[in-house]
């Protein structure tokens, strides 16, 4: 592999992670990371769909008139959440089941819609395949440290398995409740955005507007 | 003299120019073709799967409603391994239907059948499902001939989707054992929660008919007294999800009354 191509492969898990940086993926971001199992199969469910939507779409990119590229795109993604939320359906049932609509909803992801739109439908296929696998790894990256957080303080437990003890079966953890509902993933990624971009400062954004100094 | 054009067709086509009309329809026709062909071959090939885990989970949830009776894993242990006995039943008459193997009829696919299923009169219709099969399946429970319990299938509308599940009454056909809604697409956190064991757990001990036979179990809309006599026959609502709730009364009106399995429920009291 060349070192552009790694770069294409490895700048959206941190440098150009598109939940911490671009603030996209957000709602499925919430919605499944209650518990690490259902983040995880979310994680794989966006990767196959993200990854194949590039790819195809870069495929056909020339071909693609541009007045309806977005139709065509919506098709193709659209297709390939069916197929995946029918694979699910026909060997994780129960994964399926909890996942409800949400598999559904990968379809409005504007990670994937972005990605097509704005790198497959301009680079080569192989670029635009490392690109989809490389935005799928740093939206996973940041659903399972949302869903570990989320499944460690809120039930004690990680892929279900009891890690602490929590109080009402006569351990000594008490299960932090807001940590189940929606709004602890709002915190948990404010908090991951703050720790990134005090590392990589180059990551913090000009603000649009000062407010004039107090006179 | 015009360039004649020069290549096969696929050549031709790949220097069409992108935005002239031909290629747009071209292009549009063979992605919906392509994207058709992946999703229904995807869907055929995995059906038979998907048939066999609803199928599982519906076993499950037969046993899961006929184990809530206090002392039936006892009751199982007496009359044999978990063994539940099927009948189809004509809803009409009330009457059993030996021509009918329980293990084969289908009633979803049948109220869809003209021949198989009546339309229901919209004064009736209270459910919200237009057609109903002639036939349902019912699952008994006995103990020396003496039914335990009579399982039955229950479907209707709720909020934004049709709620699917099963009704146990015990052997006196008057008082709930429990209800099960194992198939819905209700809003999450809200009008799902029929699934929920805590509010499942309320349907334990309600009444169907009231001394008239009027069917008079049901979802309350605002808290009720102990006191009262409604406390007999109504669950507390979900806060949030009063359309489901109403849907779930519905749905347990129609079924119980004359459209639905009233008329076997009267044969198996007399």
């Amino acid at each position: 592999m060349t070192s552009a191509s790694i770069k294409t492969l490895t700048s959206p898990i941190l440098d150009n992670n598109p939940i911490t940086l671009q603030i996209l993926g957000i709602c499925s971001a919430l919605a499944v990371t209650t518990r690490l199992a259902t983040a995880l199969t979310m994680c794989i469910a966006l990767m196959v769909v993200l990854t194949l939507s590039n790819t195809s779409i870069s495929v056909i990119r020339n071909h693609v008139p541009r007045s309806i590229r977005l139709i065509v795109q919506i098709t193709i993604i659209a297709s390939l959440v069916i197929v995946v939320d029918q694979v699910l359906k026909a060997y994780a049932y129960a994964m399926s089941k909890e996942l409800s609509v949400f598999v559904g909803l990968i379809v409005t992801n504007c990670i994937v819609l972005g990605r097509a739109e704005t790198f497959a439908m301009n680079n080569d296929v192989r670029s635009s395949f490392l690109d989809g696998l490389g935005n799928g790894l740093g939206y996973s990256l940041i659903l399972i440290l949302v869903g570990t957080v989320r499944e460690l303080f809120g039930s004690g437990t990680l892929l279900g398995v009891e890690i602490f003890p929590i109080v009402s079966a006569g351990g000594w953890f008490q299960p932090i409740g807001l940590m189940l509902l929606p709004p602890s993933a709002f915190f948990i990624i404010g908090l991951l955005i703050w720790a990134l971009r005090s590392w990589k400062t180059e990551q913090i954004e000009e603000p649009d507007y000062r407010a004039e100094p107090a006179r | 003299m015009p360039e004649r054009p020069s290549g096969n067709w696929l050549q031709r086509l790949r220097e069409m120019p992108n935005d002239r009309p031909a290629k747009i329809f071209i292009v549009a026709l063979t992605v919906s073709l392509v994207c058709a062909l992946v999703v229904s071959t995807t869907a055929v090939l995995l059906k038979p799967l998907q048939l066999a885990n609803r199928e599982r989970e519906r076993q499950e949830h037969i046993l899961a409603i006929v184990e809530r009776l206090p002392g039936v894993r006892e009751l199982f242990a007496t009359v044999g391994a978990r063994q539940v006995d099927a009948h189809v039943v004509e809803l009409s008459t009330g009457n059993y239907v030996r021509a009918l193997d329980p293990a084969d009829y289908d009633q979803r696919a049948a109220a869809k059948d003209p021949q198989l299923s009546i339309e229901i009169p919209a004064k009736h219709d209270i459910a919200g499902i237009k057609r109903r099969a002639r036939y349902a399946p019912v699952y008994l429970v006995k103990r020396d001939d003496e039914i335990k319990l009579i399982i039955l299938p229950v479907h209707g509308s709720g909020y934004v989707s049709t709620l699917y599940g099963f009704l146990a009454l015990a052997g006196d056909a008057n008082t709930v054992v429990a209800l099960t809604l194992y198939e819905h697409a209700e809003t999450p956190g809200m009008g799902a929660q029929v699934d929920s064991e805590k509010w499942r757990s309320q349907w334990y001990g309600k009444k169907v008919y009231d001394d008239k036979r009027r069917v008079r179990l049901g979802v309350a809309l605002r808290p009720v007294d102990p006191a009262s006599p409604d406390f007999n026959y109504l669950v507390d609502g979900i806060t949030g999800a009063t359309r489901t709730g109403e849907g779930v009364s519905n749905l347990l009106r129609f079924w119980l009354g004359e459209y639905g399995f009233g008329p076997y429920l009267a044969k198996i009291q007399s």
